[in-house]
């Protein structure tokens, strides 16, 4: 009966925020827990581990994920970027930036699944991903207030914060927008 | 417009909050909750979890140490074989990793023998009683006048009941406890907790250990809304597995243990009987409240309070019912007993507003009292009449027809309500340090916490305009049982409480600074004008900060000049706390939503709502707006969506996780502002606040449910509004 | 969570060769870590399919859409063929989870979540799709967002797929792969109602790999709608997926399925007789939907959802006749 219970363990490779990780893990736990408890980056949330909040939602292959869900051995050499990796070093990524000015959190444990969230979503929007609220699906999506809070309702907060999340990702869309178009 | 000072921490995940503290050879723990209602347990068969690799220990009431016993018994965690509802904690596992430690959770075997629990609270249940107290120490029951009498004569008569369902706090971090047992006999706690001074003497009692020995930190919590307000079994369970099994221990509520072990607010039933003559003056108001409670604690919620304070009426009662069941012990959720009591009394007197033809706006104003009606004293102050007056101006409000269904956009039915919103301004005892470097920062030291609130910006800035220093010049050390005594994040009292206590302590430092008397290392100073201004009342009983470095030094000078160990001074607001002047001290609101209510689907959704506050002098505008507006926000969810459904035959909450349970997501949040009217109140604080932290969520179910009605003329009594209670009514 | 061993599957062949008795099929994970984590599924070996080559969405020559079961939710939606060609499904698979949950989810996955009927996801409490026999507390206790339509003594669950109920109204098939060989379901037969074996909740054989759906052309307007208790991110209380074509005022064809009232995601056959050949007009889309919820049989607490899937049925007909007329 050593199969019902000893854990069953498997080598993989998991690159976080550029830096690459060898790692034995057990074929149970999720990237949730291999961040949190293992690379001993704590930066991801656990609010529900049941893909039901949003607090763990970090990048894998570029696109927005609820880290408890996925199950790192299925994983095996994903790029993965958390919310340690949003900023260039010192520098404060856009959507970092405007969280702050719009105080868009309050206790802070929902913020980097919300950072990681927007960060990936606006990618979406770029390129032209539509939304439970996008009228047309057959035109390009233009990234209302409506369709902020569409698209942002995977991630929860229980403070309240969404007046502000919404000021901030859109804040942080027009940033984005100037800079491409200065470029 | 202060920034939060921890913003940077919080957007980097550097911000570390309690399970995130780097520990060696920690362990984790998994709780093993009760399958039964009521009943024993019989026997506990840790075979097959013990069989598991990697498994430590499991622990129950057969093996557990023994605790001392506490007036929580939710706290008593297994000390006995009974089980008093289902989900309560009875075994606990510690393994090395936490997938070992749930496996084995689920493995360990419990027999029970069971009854049937009681878990339906209703108005004829035969246990029903009158509690001696509510919350935290309001008579059960008021009466005034002839309150029967004075109601069955009035020309207007409204009698119905309202009804409020079970809901959970919900904080996004769940309740978390890294518990760390040191060499010498001492206990750290890492711990998710609005008051580490409250844990840490309830841990220390419960171990039989000295507070001394007990330090709790916590200088990031993930929200608590109250929930986090007292010492939960999950940090119990923390802290005795990792002294059964000498290591460091983690342990983090699953979602779904958290609904029946972490505290939820209690469903109320209200039979509300509000009468008014033709002019719409009330004549009676009579608030009886049902709610619950287990048989394991007494909670009382004082849900019929705020009718005490809110309006004139010469015959007038308020009483509340408890009835002990067979569930999870009820507990603190933001604004108890403002919120659902609030809620019951706006909703009716929007039913007096319609039955009597008065505007419900006016129907308030008219019905303002300066007096508290049960007490007789004054109201420190209270523009409640200026927030409903700016509210209705801002809201548009004139516009509105008042007949209901009148306003219709295609398939949609639009409405507008009102309530008005109201919390008492309380304040605790606290002791804070303040601490002057040669460098010309400061530093001071509260054991308070910052569970979200802005709680360290604030006193930060408190602490800058005592000193008159830059901002930049202060840190705020928080979150800490090792720092000065504090009271609980609770009550809406953190900012003036701490506040108080900070500001005296900064005095304090500045008087040393002025008078060169600081370095004399020992000595006792009663500061004699810590009073000043007259903004605050008595004057306090300051504490040396007794650090020995004190002694001797002289090097600084009477225009600031300090030496190289620094200055330190502290204070106690205890007497200054006892010798406040008696009045009624509550904030004020008024609350405007504007609803959407589709025709077919009976869905309801929130285009606008607007809160306007008063009060008291308000520290930090961003962070206080924040504060209105989640409140509001989790005002919104009370009205639309949340509610806990206890499962009657098994007798726990059915939907127990956060797709099930619904708290309102970004996009059931569309215009949500708040502002505030200036309100100068002597008799507060030397800050002149009242707290903010709570109001948000009272009377913003009550306006959106007036707002509904507004827009169909269908009254909802139970909560929440779902289009399965509204659409059968459309 | 049980220990179980991971393995990733090479081909739909060797998929195959690896499950036994014990095995699930892993793609997106999203409910089935889920249902793991609960102790509600335990399987002692995954074999992770959402590797296999089927992450492409076709288009065939007559029209029809081939989509790939490791397609991922978003992809599908995102997907500009889809979007022209049949806006209902794509609008179907945004209405459900989260933008994070469906970069994760496959299509394949998502027809074989398991209901989120409380007593189901709590394995301490009866539940006959749970463990066979033990009783359906649900019947008697909290269902107020159970099945009106099609239940049994032993189960009133309801599935929660929304992509699913898009699915069934187009008329599609799920392509699947066994130890017999291919064969291909039509979605409408591809779940069951629970009868007396609720623990099932498709046709599907043990070891059956969904590889594919194959969706026919649809060449008329078509809209999903999701009725809610919060604006998003919630599973349906009533959800419809619609397509009308109107011809000179009379209704040519029709596809109407509706969502969260029954064990699968229910094909309004009678409405959409009724309606064939009828005028396109409010009052005979009410006789349609009273035809089709004619044979409702709600519990105490979720007689709501006869009006509310009435409504809709009439208000997203009207809404469809008006955009074609």
């Amino acid at each position: 009966m050593d199969s019902e219970i000893t854990p069953v363990h498997a080598d993989i490779t998991l690159v976080v925020n550029g830096r690459e990780h060898r790692l034995s893990v057990d074929t149970r736990s999720s990237i949730l827990d291999v961040l949190r408890e293992t690379l001993g980056l704590t930066g991801s949330k656990k609010g529900c581990d049941h893909g039901q909040c949003g607090a763990c939602t970090i990048l894998i292959g570029g696109r927005r994920a609820n880290a408890c869900l996925a199950l790192a051995v299925a994983h095996d050499g994903a790029d993965i970027v958390t919310v340690e990796g949003l900023a260039d070093g010192g520098r404060l990524s856009p959507i970092q930036e405007a969280f702050i000015e719009q105080d868009a959190f309050q206790c802070g444990y929902c913020t980097p699944g919300q950072l990681c969230s927007a960060t990936a979503m606006l990618d979406e929007v770029d390129q032209g991903w539509p939304s439970a609220v996008t009228d047309d699906l057959g035109s390009e999506p233009v990234l209302n207030d409506d369709e902020i809070r569409e698209r942002m309702s995977g991630n929860l907060c229980r403070c309240g914060a969404y007046v502000g999340i919404v000021a901030a990702v859109r804040q942080a869309a027009q940033a984005e927008r100037r800079e491409a178009a200065e470029a | 417009m202060t920034e939060r000072l921890e913003a940077r921490e919080k957007v980097t995940g550097t911000a570390r909050y309690a399970f995130e503290y780097p520990v060696e050879n920690v362990a984790y723990a998994a709780a093993v909750q009760a399958s039964v209602g009521r009943g024993e347990i019989v026997a506990v068969d840790t075979e097959a979890a013990m069989a598991l690799p990697g498994v430590l220990a499991v622990l129950s009431h057969e093996n557990a140490p023994e605790l001392n016993d506490h007036a929580d018994g939710e706290l008593a965690l297994f000390q006995s074989p009974k089980v008093s509802y289902r989900g309560q904690f009875v075994a606990a596992v510690v393994g090395e990793t936490l997938e070992t430690a749930r496996e084995a959770a689920r493995r360990v075997r419990v027999e029970y023998a069971a009854e049937p629990p009681d878990v339906r609270l209703r108005t004829d249940h035969p246990g029903l009683y009158k509690p001696d107290v509510v919350n935290p120490v309001y008579p059960s029951d008021t009466e005034q006048g002839e309150p029967e009498e004075g109601f069955d004569g009035s020309a207007v008569r409204v009698d119905v009941t309202y009804r409020t369902p079970a809901e959970h706090n919900n904080a996004m971090e769940p309740h978390t406890t890294l518990a760390q047992w040191n060499d010498d006999g001492g206990l750290t706690l890492y711990d998710s907790t609005q008051g580490a001074s409250g844990v840490r003497r309830i841990v220390a009692e419960l171990f039989g250990l000295d507070g001394a020995q007990v330090r709790v930190v916590a200088p990031h919590v993930g929200g608590g809304f109250g929930s986090k307000g007292t010492a939960r079994p999950s940090v119990v369970l923390a802290a005795m597995a990792a002294r059964v099994v000498g290591r460091p221990v983690k342990f983090a509520v699953p979602r779904q243990q958290m609904f029946a072990t972490t505290g939820y607010r209690t469903p109320t039933i209200q039979r509300m009987r509000l009468g008014a003559d033709d002019d719409g003056h009330l004549t009676a108001i009579l608030h009886d409240v049902f709610e619950q409670t287990s048989t394991v604690k007494e909670f009382a919620e004082q849900t019929a309070t705020p009718t005490r304070v809110m309006y004139r009426a010469p015959n007038r009662r308020t009483s509340h019912r408890l009835v002990r069941l067979d569930v999870p012990t009820p507990s603190w959720m933001r604004a108890p007993g403002e919120t659902p009591g609030m809620y019951a009394l706006e909703s009716v007197m929007d039913e007096v507003a319609v039955a009597s033809g008065i505007d419900p706006v006016e129907l308030r104003i008219r019905n303002d009292t300066d007096r508290e009606p049960e007490s007789g004293l004054p109201f420190s102050s209270r523009n409640l009449v200026a927030c409903l007056q700016e509210g209705a101006a801002r809201f548009g409000w004139a516009d509105r027809d008042p007949a209901p269904g009148a306003r219709r956009e295609g398939r949609k039915l639009i409405g507008m309500g009102v309530a008005a919103s109201t919390y008492p301004a309380y304040m605790q005892p606290n002791r804070a340090s303040a601490r002057a470097e040669p460098d010309g920062t400061f530093t001071v030291r509260i054991a308070a916490a910052d569970i979200g609130t802005g709680a360290r910006t604030a006193l930060a800035l408190i602490a800058a305009e005592t000193l008159k220093a830059d901002l930049h010049a202060v840190t705020v050390e928080l979150g800490d049982s090792s720092l000065p005594r504090a009271s609980t994040a609770g009550g809406s009292s953190g900012t003036a409480s701490w506040g108080t206590a900070v500001v005296r302590a900064c005095e304090a430092l500045r008087a040393k600074l002025n008078s060169g008397s600081g370095g004399r290392g020992g000595s006792s100073p009663h500061m004699e004008d810590g009073g000043s201004g007259g903004r605050g009342g008595s004057s306090p009983h300051m504490e040396d900060g007794g650090s020995p470095g004190h002694g001797g030094s002289s090097a600084h000078t009477e225009n600031g000049a300090v030496p190289p160990e620094g200055i330190e001074a502290s204070a106690d607001t205890t007497e200054e706390v006892k010798g406040r002047d008696k009045y009624a001290r509550h904030a004020f609101g008024a609350q405007f939503a504007e609803v959407e209510v589709d025709v077919d689907t009976g869905e309801v959704r929130v285009r606008r709502l607007l809160g306007v506050f008063a009060a008291g002098r308000i520290i930090n505008p961003r962070t206080a707006r924040s504060q209105f507006i989640g409140g509001m926000t989790m005002g919104l969810g009370m009205a639309l969506m949340e509610e806990s459904v206890m499962d009657e035959e098994f007798g726990d909450f059915l939907n127990r996780d956060l797709a099930q349970y619904h708290v309102p997501a970004c996009a059931d949040v569309r215009d949500i502002d708040a502002i505030w009217v200036e309100e100068s109140d002597p008799h507060l604080n030397p800050m002149g606040s009242k707290g903010i932290g709570e109001i948000g969520i009272v009377g913003t179910a009550a306006a959106i449910g007036n707002a509904v009605h507004h827009a169909t003329g269908v009254r909802v009594r139970t909560l929440p509004i779902t289009p399965g209670r509204l659409l059968p009514h459309l | 969570m049980r220990p179980f061993t991971y393995e990733r599957a090479t081909s739909v062949e060797d998929a195959l060769a690896r499950h036994d008795g014990e095995t699930y099929y892993l793609g997106g994970g999203t409910n089935l870590v889920d249902l793991m984590r609960l102790g509600v599924e335990t399987p002692s070996r995954l074999v992770d399919v959402a590797h296999l080559p089927h992450d492409r969405i076709q288009l065939t020559p007559d029209g029809s859409l081939v989509i790939g079961a490791a397609v991922s939710n978003s992809a599908l939606a995102a997907d500009r063929t889809v979007r022209e060609s049949h806006p209902v499904l794509a609008q179907a698979v945004l209405t459900g989870a989260s933008g994070q949950i469906r970069n994760l989810a496959t299509v394949g996955g998502n027809l074989l979540q398991r209901t989120r009927c409380s007593y189901f996801q709590d394995a301490d409490k009866p539940c006959n799709k749970r463990n066979p026999g033990s009783g359906c507390p649900a019947r008697e206790g909290e269902h107020h967002n159970l099945a009106i339509l099609g239940h049994s003594e032993a189960c009133v669950a309801t599935h929660p797929s929304d992509m699913a109920v898009a699915l069934v109204a187009l008329n599609a098939s799920v392509r699947v792969q066994g130890r017999a060989g291919e064969k291909a379901i039509p979605m409408e037969e591809f779940h069951r109602l629970p009868g007396d074996e609720p623990e099932r909740d498709t046709v599907l054989e043990p070891g059956d790999l969904v590889t594919a759906i194959e969706v026919p052309p649809l060449g008329m307007p078509s809209k999903y709608r999701k009725v809610r208790e919060r604006a998003s991110f919630a599973f349906a209380l009533v959800s419809i997926a619609a397509a009308l074509e109107v011809d000179g005022g009379v209704v040519r064809d029709v596809r109407l399925a509706l969502g969260g009232v029954a064990h699968k995601p229910w094909r309004a056959r009678r409405a959409e007789e009724a309606l064939l050949g009828s005028a396109a007009t409010r009052e005979s889309f009410a006789i349609a939907a009273e035809a089709e919820l004619a044979g409702a049989e709600p519990l105490r607490d979720n007689a709501y959802k006869v009006p509310l899937a009435r409504n809709l049925i009439i208000q997203t007909l009207a809404e469809l006749g008006e955009a074609t007329a």
